[in-house]
């Protein structure tokens, strides 16, 4: 019998002495949350419901015809979180990230490069150079990859903030197919891994957030469901009692047998 | 002639600024870059527009 399993109250343990550190940036939240394809008349309940305190950006062309901005829609003290997609190269990256620093809300950046336009894989070559030239720009440099331990550890050099793994294909709600190759980065890399792109239930986060992920990012999971805000508090669910499992430790596997949870005396039988 | 955003415009001779104040684009939610390099709001009111000049008006929309 374990009697030195308690460690933590587990209502003073994930949410309050556990911070989420990103380039010098606590957040209790472990939940990044996607803004694309989705209303912006939502927006607010979904980061209410998500509990979030990041919020995913993309820069595009501005539009005259539209009144609108989504600027209006976020609530007050989120942090926001550009990406750079539509970037096909380092370059790209930079000339976004900069354009996106311009329109004054703040130094953090997603890096996102895609070469490929079936499959939408980022391309770490680029991502690293990106990241070099970003992080040297005093920006919070959050790069998008597909999960390689090298390229982890050349974007650690890099100067990036924190490694956001693919868990599958943008958009696919796969979950966690590459979940070997993240738990390497969990184990080798000193920076939060956030897994970000794929993840399509809160099943899947919670998984990732068992394994030590340090947060996660999800977007269509959310703006492909049937309840917006009402799957916003589910991942947010999932994802503190993935990171309470982690913290706690998981209880061991049997390779083979069982192990009996009742004591193996005192049956009411005589024998 | 200039370029906003890839279409043709007559603005030449203008200010950005005086370009912007012809247009619906929200000046507080808009960056902008000139040939390439960006524009700080600061100098919208000095900048001028040229024949063959390039720019491209950006703002946040919704992404992952």
């Amino acid at each position: 019998m374990q009697e030195n399993n308690i460690r933590n109250n587990p209502n003073d343990n994930t949410l309050n002495n556990d911070p989420l550190t990103i380039g010098g940036h606590k957040f209790s939240s472990r939940f990044i949350l996607g803004s694309g394809k989705y209303s912006l008349h939502l927006i607010e309940a979904a980061v209410r419901d998500a509990g979030a305190e990041i919020i995913t950006l993309a820069v595009r062309r501005a539009n005259t015809k539209e009144q609108e901005n989504i600027l209006d829609f976020i609530p007050e003290g989120v942090t926001l979180l550009p990406n750079t997609s539509g970037a096909r190269n380092a370059q790209e990256a930079v000339r976004i990230a900069r354009l996106a620093r311009e329109l004054g809300c703040g130094d953090f950046v997603k890096i996102e490069i895609m070469r490929d336009m079936k499959y939408l894989l980022p391309d770490n070559a680029e991502t690293i150079k990106a990241t070099e030239i970003l992080a040297k720009e005093g920006f919070v440099v959050m790069p998008y990859m597909y999960p390689d331990l090298n390229v982890a550890r050349d974007l650690v050099n890099a100067g990036a903030a924190s490694i956001m793994p693919l868990a599958s294909p943008i958009g696919s709600n796969k979950g966690l197919t590459t979940k070997e190759f993240i738990q390497i980065l969990i184990d080798e890399i000193d920076l939060p891994i956030i897994v970000d792109a794929g993840i399509g239930a809160p099943s899947q986060a919670c998984e990732a957030m068992e394994m030590g992920a340090a947060a996660i990012m999800a977007n269509t999971a959310l703006a492909t469901a049937g309840d917006l805000p009402l799957m916003a508090s589910a991942f947010r669910k999932a994802i503190e009692a993935g990171r309470q499992a982690y913290l706690s430790g998981l209880g061991r596997v049997l390779v083979r047998g069982a192990a009996a949870s009742d004591p193996l005396t005192g049956f009411l039988r005589d024998e | 002639m200039i370029k906003v955003n890839g279409i043709p415009v007559e603005a030449e001779g203008k200010t950005i600024l005086e370009y912007l104040e012809t247009t619906n684009y929200d000046k507080k939610r808009i960056a902008i870059e000139r040939n390439g390099e960006i524009v700080p709001k600061a100098l919208y009111e000095s900048t001028m527009l040229n024949d063959g000049d390039t720019l491209e008006v950006v703002s946040f929309v919704g992404g992952g």
